[in-house]
Parts: C-alpha cells; structure tokens; sequence
C-alpha cells in the first residue's frame, strides 16, 4: 500500500516508454519490504515521499524544493547539491535530499561489478534513486541525508578508489563521447585525454578557484556525440590534415548498391528514399563542392575539403578519416544566462594531441586561458562573455595564437577597429600647434 | 534506523581522507572486444532499429543493443540491467550521452536472445523497461534535467514532459524513418542545463510573471548586489522598503515592464520567488544541432511562445510537438536536419507546414543579435 495517493502520477504509468514513476514506485517497495535486510541510514519510506512531493507539485503546478543549500565534504568546495523539501512535515522522508556528484569512468563504460558495488552502497546511505547520468557525465546519487554524505564519501574514496564530480564556480566534470573505443571516426582517443586532463586538475575541479563554472568535452570528430561545441567552455573535436581516405572499390559497392554497403550505415533503413545516388547524397550535399565521381573513381579536392564528416557518414566503409590526426579548440560555449546562448568558437584550428608528452601542447593553452580569466573575469562571467567583454583578440593574446582567417566566419563589418598604438608609425603623442602650422584655424 | 559508521571520525575530519582521486580508469570496464579493438574499427552498420554492429580491422566484430531509460532509475532498475548484462554480456554495459543504455555482445548468435530478453521486461504499470532503439534517423532519448523532483527554480517537470513525449514519439524511437535523426532536449528553465539551445525540437520551461518580492527577508539572505548584477534587462534596482510595522529594510525594486521572468535573481537571491501555477508553463524551441554535417551547428528557435502546464501528460505540447515532426518528415529531404529544411524552406513556410501560430513573442528584441535576426531582404514568401 503506497504511503501517499499519487493520481496525477499514475497516468504517466501508462504509455510505452520506461515510466520513472513505475519505477520509483517498485524502488518504494522494495525498501518497504526490505527483503535483504538493509539497515537504511536515511528514511526507508524517502521514495513514497518523494513520489509525494512530487505528485503535489503536478497538482499545484509548482516545485516544492527550497532554494538552494549548501553542504559537502571537508576538503572539498563542491560535488554535494544541498536540498530541503518545503513541506517537510508532510514528507519527512525528503526534509533532506541532497544530490551527491559522483565522476562518471570515460565513455560511461561500466562493470556490473562495480554498479552492484555503487548500488548496494546507495542503498544504504541513500535515497537508492539515482540518475544515470548528469547532462555534464556525472552519476547523480539523488537524495541523502547530511550526515550521510562523508560516510558516502568515505566509501567511495576508500573502498571503491572513486572520486566526487564538481559543482560550483570550478572546473566541473570533464565528459567525452566514446571516441576510439568503438567508433571509426575518432582522430584521438577522447577517453585518454578525458581521463588524464580530469586528474590532472583534480584541484581546480574539488575546490572552486573561478569566477565561474568551466567545463571541458572531448569529441573525437565534428559529429559532436557529446555536443562540446554547445555545452564546454572548452570544446576538443578531433580533425585531420591530410586527405579522406578513399576506398575505390568500396565507393563502387555503395553506387552499385550492395546490400552490405547500405548508404549511411543503414540510419535510413525505414522508409523507401528511393536507390542510393551518389551525386544526389553525397557530391551534391557536399558543403564546398569539392568532390568528383567519374569512371567509377570518387576524387575529393582536400584543401577544399572542411572535414564536415557528411561524405564519410554517408559511405562509412569506402571512406575513411585521414591519417595525420589532430584536434580543434574552439572556446566560450555557454547557455542564455546572461547575455545569450554561445556554441564555442574556433580558436585553435589543429593541435596535435600527444600523451607521451602529457599533452604538453594541450594544457599550455587551458593554463593560458585560465589565467586571463581566472584574472579578469567578472563574479559569475561565464569564458564565453569575458571573450565578448574584453575581444577575440584579447583571446588570442593571451594565447599566444596568431590571428588567422580561420578565426572568423566573415569579416568585422563596421569600421571601428583598433590599433595598438605601436602599430602606429609616429605614435599618438602629438602637437596641436605643429598641426595648425599647416592647417590654420 | 542505528548510525552505522564507516570509519570517518567527525572528530577528526582530516584523518585518513583520501582525496583527488578522480573517476575510475575506464580500461577497468572495456568489454575485452573493446580492449582489444580500441582504436581499429574498420566500420559499422546499424543492422535494425537499436541494434549496431562495429568491425574491427582484425575482423572481429561487436554487436551493441541500444535500449532507452529514463535517467532517473532506481537501484533497482540499475540491478536489473546489471543482471541482464552479466547473463548476456559478460558483465559490461555502458550508457550513452543522451542516457540511452547500450548492452554489447561479440557474436551475432548472443544478439537474438539479448534482444529478447530486453523486449520481455515490463514495469507493473505496463511500460516497457528496455525498449530497444534510438539509432539512426529516428528519435532517441531526450536529454532533460531535473524538473519538479530535486530543483528549486524549474517552471515545469522535467520527467513528466519526457515521459509524455517519448509515448506520444515512441514509434519513431524504435524506427528510422525520418529524414534525419531528431534529437528533443527538455529543460525546466532557461538556465538551460543540457541542450535545449542546440536541438532539433527542445523543450522549455518557462515563466510569465516577475518575482515576488520577500522585502522582510531580503537583505537577510541575499548578497544585493548580486542579485542586481543577476538581470539581463537591469530590471533590477537596490531599494529601501518599510515593511507593515514601520521598520525600514534595505530590498530591491523590480520594473515589472522590464523583467522577462527569466528567474536568474531568484537563482542568486531567495527572497525573489516567482513560480506560478498559471503563469508558469511551456516554450518550444526548433532547428539546432551541434554536428557540423553539411551546415554549421546551429541555435534552436522560438517556434511556441507559451504552452501551458497540463499536468499529468502536457497534451498541448505533445500535440505540438507531432505536428512538427510530422511536417519535418514529410517535407525534409534526405540528411536534412529539421533546422536545416525551415532554414530551406524558410521559417514562414515552416509556421504554416507546422501549423503553428505566429505570434509578436517570437521576434527578438534582446540588444544588437535582435537585428541580425529581422528580414533585411525582400526575399520572402507569401
């Protein structure tokens, strides 16, 4: 018998789609019935009070979370997001229910062993409801106590050798898509790069040192799995140099339509579009033009090429990334808050990424860009809007980055342009009467 | 409900703390398919709808079920794929950026039985637990936040408008008959966490009323300043105000004709609720993507102004929502991104083939971007 009437809530029982509310509803009843004798440290019953709380917000149309709360872990400024039910009368068993961040293993690949292990421990310290995972990567531990939270902590350092993620104005969570693990696509190994720049700033991401948030995401290729170029402040996305690998007897194999070679690896395989047509799918789809099919031979004219990954998508088994791999920086993507939404922009066209050198060429430009903003930036002023406060060249000062037209989609278009003064043959120092020697009043 | 302790000593908090340490090393949880082929895949093919397969240059090959889950689950529910992947999949799985599941085994025979044993399971309200899917041109998960279970500024649920959606889109999450893939985003406010500012159809939600103002409590609990700082519009004023027993306080001011009801200053101020049952309710947005396939990535559009908050299952919304995919699928071309056919066909025939209202609400009016964003051509269509 569940502990509050939840009507609004069971009619998102119905439907197709895993329904979060069955559930919550089954996790509510495997803690009442408690079958493998847990001794839980926060309420048993914390699930049919959230199911509570929640199922009145749906009738009041209204969250019932107090604003804000702040906790943690000694040691740390972040990782814990602190939260208070405002009704904690009628639902004691989320008076608190604090979220712990916990840093997700690149790629999101897991053991059932070690999930049992996270599972089990949550059950014990926690609500046992989780998110898997953060928008950012991290696993979400939804709902504990205060007190819990250094005996979480304290399990997870000590017996799982696992660390908190970040929250606050701090490095937060680096994510990265699956990169060379299984995809063909990948010019770096995102999860390598994820992995050792995460532990490299481990200081930078437990305790905030920033005016503000900043995150990095790792992807392999301009697909963006991970969607770095929306969502980091600094965005990896693997590129080449050379030229696409063309495989002319596969190419063949896509025109004459062999149903091992299906057009887009199969992604369209629900409707009828009709015979695959190279000119039509690929050569005329092509953003700059810079393909050819003749005699049977696919050519691509590489330094027109943008890398824009249609063609390679398109025909996965003729063609293939090239060979000198590297990847591209681009800097400033945020969300609205404050003054507009930002993708991040290019800043660094090809870096070459190298592990053996710990990716020397890779943090020289993260320190750089840290120091500007970590010195410059406003309370709360996000990378993306102290480079539209102070300017894309200031960027590229600090950098050390030479300015160069692939900064740019197009050209400034007015006229108001600065000079460094000694840019300026002469200076600016100069005699008004010297002037009017020439130019009489 | 004894305190069982771990070992740390409140008494001294300092001692035997084990920090920096960061995530796991993912080399522990490859599946040895994927050790071994990591960095040597030859290609790959989606086989059917959930069900990818990837060959190495070695030409061993790892077949990968994509199911899709809720984000927010319950020990139990992570368990329960726990169990499936340790009788199917040597004991390894991994989750995907947009919170699908993905269970891989390394020969085909294993594939059938997995699939099945996914499409078996059910929650005691009849939905399914592992609905096989999310690949290619189709519909995958959306990407969502926290909504009315754990956040404190959202103006909608998060889990309720995905749920709702994803029933209303299930087909063409288990089906690639789109002209692209769709990605949906949800938020609970516009502070946006996740991609509602870079996705095909996104959804938002959003206030319409400025906040109230708690001008007892106020300076208590705010830092002024920053709650000034906080507005995009300089709504935001310091103020004194005389409370009913005469006692003077400092607050703010806010020019309601000013303030958008973005809720930043609550973020940053508590005194400055404005949650409303009302006012509250839904934005939707259409045409980002964060791929640079063919086009650049892109910024999602204001297509709805307000859609209001229809507890438990939002049908405005998911009607909304269908009529604009089944426009995009009936009108895109192949490899078309839904943003890339409005920007083809333009956005006023994208209002009319949605058969979505145009209202004064969709026209931007924020600083110098607004401009760029008006027609400065005679090139229109009627």
């Amino acid at each position: 018998m569940a502990k509050h009437e939840t009507p609004f809530l069971d009619e998102l029982e119905n439907g197709p789609w895993p329904s979060f509310v069955s559930d919550l509803k089954q996790q509510a009843e495997v803690r009442a019935k408690n079958e493998k004798g847990v001794e839980f440290q926060i309420p048993q019953d914390c699930v049919d009070d959230l199911l509570g709380v929640v199922e009145l917000s749906y009738k009041h149309g209204r969250t019932h979370w107090k604003h804000g709360g702040i906790v943690g872990v000694f040691g740390y400024g972040g990782g814990v997001i602190g939260r208070y039910c405002d009704q904690p009368k009628l639902f004691p068993g989320v008076e608190h229910f604090h979220t712990m961040r916990v840093n997700q293993p690149c790629g999101k690949y897991y053991s059932t062993e070690y999930l049992r292990q996270l599972t089990e421990l949550w059950d014990f310290r926690g609500s046992g409801v989780t998110n898997m995972h953060g928008a950012t990567g991290d696993i979400i531990l939804l709902g504990t106590t205060t007190p819990q939270l250094e005996e979480v902590f304290w399990t997870l350092t000590h017996d799982f050798g696992q660390d908190l993620g970040g929250s606050g104005s701090n490095l937060r969570t680096p994510a990265d898509c699956l990169g060379q693990s299984r995809c063909e696509y990948s010019c770096y190994d995102t999860s390598a790069l994820c992995h050792f720049l995460t532990n490299e700033y481990q200081d930078e991401l437990h305790r905030p040192a920033f005016p503000y948030k900043f995150k990095f995401k790792f992807d392999g290729c301009p697909n963006c799995c991970v969607a770095s170029i929306a969502r980091s402040d600094m965005s990896f996305i693997g590129t080449w140099k050379d030229d696409i690998r063309i495989d002319q007897d596969a190419v063949n194999k896509y025109v004459e339509k062999d149903p091992a070679y299906p057009a887009n690896a199969g992604a369209h395989k629900g409707r009828d579009w009709g015979p695959f047509d190279i000119k039509k799918e690929v050569l005329d789809l092509c953003p700059t033009h810079c393909m050819k099919f003749e005699n049977k031979k696919l050519t691509i004219n590489t330094e027109h090429c943008t890398r824009c990954m249609h063609c390679i998508n398109v025909m996965p088994r003729a063609l293939k990334i090239g060979k000198e791999t590297g990847l591209s920086i681009l800097c400033g993507a945020k969300a609205p808050i404050l003054d507009g939404a930002q993708m991040g922009s290019l800043l660094v066209p090809f870096v070459e990424v190298n592990a053996d050198n710990d990716y020397e060429a890779i943090t020289e430009i993260i320190e750089n860009i840290w120091d500007w903003w970590m010195e410059e930036g406003k309370n709360r002023e996000r990378l993306g809007e102290l480079i539209m406060r102070q300017g894309f060249q200031k960027l590229l000062e600090v950098t050390g980055i030479e300015a160069q037209p692939q900064h740019v989609a197009y050209p400034r278009t007015n006229p108001y342009i600065f000079w460094k003064e000694d840019e300026v043959p002469g200076g600016w120092e100069r005699d008004v009467d010297e002037y009017r020697k020439h130019h009489l009043r | 409900m004894a305190f069982i302790s771990t070992g740390y000593n409140p008494a001294k908090p300092m001692e035997n703390r084990i920090t920096d340490i960061g995530p796991k090393d993912y080399h522990d949880f490859y599946p040895p398919v994927i050790a071994n082929n990591k960095g040597k895949w030859s290609h790959h093919e989606i086989l059917e709808p959930g069900v990818l397969v990837h060959v190495g240059d070695s030409g061993d090959e790892v077949y990968t079920v994509r199911v899709g889950g809720c984000r927010l689950m319950s020990t139990s529910h992570i368990n329960e794929i726990c169990d499936i992947a340790d009788k199917h999949c040597d004991g390894y799985v991994r989750f995907t950026t947009r919170n699908n599941i993905e269970f891989m085994v390394d020969s085909k025979d294993k594939v059938e039985p997995l699939k099945n044993d996914l499409a078996s399971r059910k929650f005691a309200g009849g939905s399914n637990k592992f609905p096989i899917g999310g690949t290619g041109a189709g519909v995958t998960n959306i990407v969502h936040t926290q909504g009315w279970i754990h956040c404190h500024t959202p103006a909608t649920d998060a889990s309720g408008t995905v749920k709702a959606t994803m029933d209303t889109l299930f087909d063409d999450f288990q089906q690639m008959r789109l002209p692209a893939q769709l990605r949906v985003s949800m938020a609970c406010c516009l502070n946006m966490c996740g991609a509602v500012h870079c996705s095909d159809i996104a959804i938002l939600g959003y206030h319409r009323k400025p906040p109230m103002l708690d001008h007892e409590y106020l300076d208590k609990v705010c830092e002024i300043p920053l709650a000034v700082a906080a507005c995009p519009t300089a709504a935001i004023k310091p103020s004194k105000q005389t409370l009913a027993n005469g006692t003077e306080v400092k607050s703010v001011e806010v020019k309601n004709e000013r303030c958008m009801y973005c809720g930043n200053c609550y973020t940053m101020c508590p005194s400055m609720p404005l949650a409303d049952t009302e006012g509250d309710g839904i934005v939707l947005m259409a045409g980002g993507k964060v791929s640079n396939r063919i086009s650049d990535p892109k910024f999602s559009k204001v297509v709805v102004a307000f859609l209001p908050n229809e507890m438990p299952r939002w049908p405005s919304m998911t009607d909304a929502i269908k009529k604009i995919v089944n426009a995009y699928s009936n009108g895109a071309n192949k490899y078309e991104r839904l943003g890339d056919w409005a920007e083809r066909i333009g956005w006023e025939k994208f209002f009319s083939a949605c058969e979505l209202d145009f209202t004064h609400h969709l026209i931007d009016d924020f600083r110098q971007q607004a401009y760029m964003s008006w027609r400065q051509t005679t090139n229109f269509k009627f």
